[in-house]
């Protein structure tokens, strides 16, 4: 066990000597630049990575859904298909209609992934382990999930194509109705915090996890985020915006090559995103069960990511079980039953922190 | 009050539907119904009620059920059958009776609709479970039947 730790000490004093290198080298405004943008490719490499692995999982999900194999021929167990596909798809001609609207076309998978890689920025993936610490955390990550759907609006306008068209315009209503339930689900859990800041709700979570502290009002907050959560990212059952059997491909008709590969990883990260809010919202961030490794913060990483991915594996288990909804019965769904639980939700919410009947150890 | 009711009946058959397609998950290891099949094309074997091709059974003493009644051609939508027959003399009654020559049978041009399978009276003609059925030369898709020398089975009548 020391050695480990020796390693993770080892591992922060490389960030800590390139940092001071940095500094000694360079003035200190083009040394922190530079930090800037060391950091954000390491994000971006990290996380392109992580996307086409979670591509691969959901196949592979799929596949065991539907008593298939899945992926099995690139590299062990199919482990490099995605891989191959990201490669495929890197060579592929960038192909576009004439009368697109060329600006907006080849700006709109750009807004979409890097909407969907800036939210990543303020997960904390163990103690110390988090590259923008903001005090307004929660609220950021509110706003840059619904900017994404610009994105998606822009590509379905911008390709002048009906299809693409009506794809987009859903995937704005589905987006603003949907968005309503994600923020006031997440604010219910703001009454027992008191803060924004991520940082400060995993700190809170030391005397249990938001989950067990709200008890039921935040087991009802956890389902209602979930399902919007679903819905935000598009993915089945709410996926009318790329409805396969109605509009092609919907949004994305259009795309072709890489831009399609920036919007098919971008879904994939916003799928990550939700379960990783989730997950520190409710499920304690990095901390362990009942502090079983409090000593090693860098098992940190590993609980995070661990918690994250059994969301994730709860959304594709929604997404092979039910089958997609009307857009009427999309809206009925919002407005009709999660937004008015939601309210009452808060409401029980706020009694309960007030009368102190939150469950703490 | 079907409100309360409804989300009360919605979640639990939404429920219902994750934990069968959870059994299936949790299954999957050992009830893997994909076939890899070029490299398992030595053991697959296509079940019972696979239409391959059409085929005419013979049995040890090389005598076929067909009496060349010809309602499969008849049946047959697209002309994937014809048969080439005659009336020959029985020797042991001594009358005359219709009898096939060759059953032709056109793989490439059968749709496998099965109508003359339904057809045949004498359950002459049947499905085989073969695939592989791809051919460098069209020609090879014209199939006889009946074997060559294969005489009616005795005692099939229709």
């Amino acid at each position: 066990m020391t050695d480990k730790i020796n390693t993770m000490y080892i591992a922060l004093s490389i960030t800590k000597n390139i940092h001071d290198w940095l500094f000694s080298v360079m003035p200190e405004g083009a040394a922190s630049i530079v930090e800037m943008v060391l950091i954000a490719l390491v994000y971006l490499a990290v996380f392109a990575v992580a996307g086409l692995y979670l591509v691969l999982l959901e196949r592979k999900v799929a596949a065991w859904f539907q008593l298939r194999i899945g992926p099995n021929r690139v590299g062990f167990w199919g482990l490099l298909q995605t891989m191959a596909d990201a490669l495929k798809l890197v060579s592929k001609e960038l192909t576009g209609t004439v009368k697109a609207d060329k600006f907006l076309y080849n700006l709109a998978p750009y807004f979409v992934i890097v909407s969907s890689l800036m939210a990543l920025a303020v997960f904390p993936f163990t103690k110390e382990f988090q590259a923008f610490d903001i005090n307004i955390g929660i609220f950021f990550l509110i706003a840059i999930s619904s900017i994404g759907v610009i994105g998606i609006l822009l590509g379905g306008w911008a390709s002048n194509n009906k299809f693409a068209l009506i794809g987009a315009m859903r995937s704005g209503v589905q987006t603003i109705s949907y968005e309503l339930s994600v923020g006031l689900s997440l604010l219910t859990m703001i009454l027992i915090t008191g803060s924004l800041q991520l940082s400060e709700i995993v700190e809170v979570q030391k005397s249990g996890w938001l989950i067990v502290q709200g008890h039921i009002p935040a087991i009802i907050a956890f389902m209602i985020y979930m399902i919007a959560g679903t819905a935000e990212t598009n993915r089945a059952p709410f996926d009318m915006v790329e409805a396969e059997s109605e509009l092609g491909a919907g949004f994305h008709t259009e795309y072709s090559g890489m831009k399609f590969a920036y919007f098919f990883l971008a879904e994939f990260i916003n799928m990550f995103i939700i379960a990783a809010i989730a997950t520190t919202i409710f499920f304690g961030a990095w901390l362990s069960p009942f502090g079983i490794t409090e000593s090693i913060p860098w098992l940190g990483v590993f609980w995070f990511l661990g918690k994250t991915l059994v969301l994730v594996f709860l959304m594709m288990w929604f997404r092979w079980t039910f089958p997609r909804l009307r857009i009427d019965q999309l809206l009925t769904l919002e407005w009709k039953y999660l937004l008015p639980i939601n309210l009452i939700n808060i409401v029980i919410m706020a009694i309960i922190v007030w009368l102190k009947l939150t469950i703490q150890f | 009050m079907s409100y309360f009711s409804d989300i009360y009946k919605g979640i639990k058959t939404l429920l219902t539907g994750m934990s069968v397609t959870g059994k299936y998950f949790l299954h999957s290891r050992k009830g893997t119904i994909t076939q890899q099949y070029p490299d398992n094309r030595e053991t697959l074997k296509m079940f019972d009620r696979f239409r391959g091709e059409v085929v005419m059974p013979h049995d040890e003493k090389n005598e076929h059920r067909c009496t060349g009644c010809q309602k499969c051609e008849i049946a047959c939508p697209n002309g994937s059958i014809e048969i080439i027959w005659d009336r020959k003399v029985n020797p042991e009654t001594g009358k005359k009776k219709k009898e096939i020559d060759q059953h032709i049978y056109h793989l490439g041009l059968c749709t496998m609709c099965g109508l003359c399978i339904e057809a045949c009276p004498t359950d002459a003609i049947v499905w085989a479970q073969n695939y592989e059925n791809s051919v460098y030369d069209r020609a090879a898709l014209t199939k006889v039947l009946n074997q060559p020398g294969s005489k009616l089975m005795p005692g099939v009548e229709d």
